[in-house]
């Protein structure tokens, strides 16, 4: 409940009605101190356009560049980022946490 | 997703209906589970329990990872009264995310130098509180002392089904309120759902530690299973 995000969900709806390549990532697991609770999500679109947000700005970058490549090809993907995973992303977040990130295509 | 689902999901949201999406977050499918139809589904234990808390997270079901996204409408509280503790009460419900308005007819209380940034509506309650939507997502709080004032705010609360009633006033002034308000066709059931007197038991005694007192009640009525509110009440 006190879900105080401003309406991505409805952005996603009316880019996809719009004709634009769309995806949604979501955080769906955290570890340690993640800036942002599961559920939290981004809304992205063929041309860079975001909103929402899954980190509070550390990830988003990494989070727009895949959701790029699951508009093109449709297959959703899982991402992780933290400090605990510098092998698999160069990303991590300051705060010490990791978080995972499911990235789906919308339509 | 889905655009059906999606499309069906801001449906929810819109109507502020509560409604959580599963995700098979190995295969990406999912299904959107409306909450009228969660006590048929098979994940209706772990659906409730993460209703309640407002949460999204993941449970294994069938050899599945499943996560589950809860889309819960953001909570309301409707202030019947701008008295001194409605002063204290509607910013501290701010803080805990609510959406709060003030109702009082009388202009003298409802002014917005005693409310700085809270919606304060100057009307009766048959006029104020139609457009307000009042619903199972808010908690009602008659706080003026005035039967005139209270009472028909309590009757169309009951009607709305709100998750959470309460009233100021003691015992005994409790026991003719309900009388009153049975003589106006509230059946013993909706009487029974006021909270009164209001508030958990903690020994408040400034307008500010009442407030606390019934933010403590209205979380305790949202967030804890049936049989623990019991004991908490």
């Amino acid at each position: 409940m006190l879900d105080r995000d401003e309406d991505i969900l409805k952005a996603a709806e009316d880019w996809q009605k719009a004709g634009r390549g769309v995806a949604l990532a979501t955080v769906v697991e955290t570890w340690g101190s993640a800036p942002r609770p599961a559920g939290s999500s981004l809304v992205i679109n063929d041309e860079g356009t975001f909103l929402g947000s899954v980190s509070g700005g550390c990830v988003e970058g990494a989070v727009v560049a895949e959701a790029m490549d699951v508009i093109q090809s449709g297959k959703p993907r899982m991402l992780e980022f933290g400090v605990a995973d510098e092998t698999a992303w160069n990303v991590g977040l300051s705060c010490g946490g990791t978080i995972r990130v499911f990235v789906e295509k919308v339509g | 997703m889905k655009l059906a689902i999606l499309h069906e999901l801001n449906a929810e949201r819109a109507a502020r209906r509560p409604a959580i999406l599963v995700t098979d977050t190995g295969s990406g499918e999912q299904r959107l589970v409306k909450s009228a139809d969660f006590a048929k589904d098979p994940l209706r234990i772990e659906l409730v329990k993460q209703l309640r808390m407002g949460k999204s997270g993941n449970v294994e079901a069938g050899g599945k990872k499943l996560f589950l996204n809860v889309y819960a409408p953001t909570a309301k509280l409707v202030i019947i009264g701008a008295v001194h503790i409605s002063q204290a009460l509607a910013p501290l419900a701010r803080s805990l995310g609510y959406d709060v308005t003030v109702v009082d007819p009388r202009t003298a209380f409802a002014s917005p130098e005693r409310f700085p940034d809270i919606p304060l509506v100057a009307e009766w309650p048959d006029t104020a509180l139609p457009p307000l939507n009042v619903d199972a997502y808010t908690a009602f709080v008659a706080v003026t002392h005035d039967p005139k004032i209270d009472d028909p705010a309590l009757l169309h609360a009951f009607e709305r089904g709100c998750f959470y009633i309460g009233a100021l006033g003691s015992r005994k002034t409790h026991a003719k309120r309900g009388d009153r308000l049975r003589a106006q066709g509230a059946k013993d059931s909706d009487i029974a759902r006021i909270h009164a007197p209001i508030g958990l038991a903690i020994g408040a005694v400034s307008p500010s530690e009442i407030a606390v007192s019934i933010m403590a009640e209205i979380t305790a009525v949202l967030r804890l299973p049936p049989k623990e509110k019991e004991e908490a009440a």
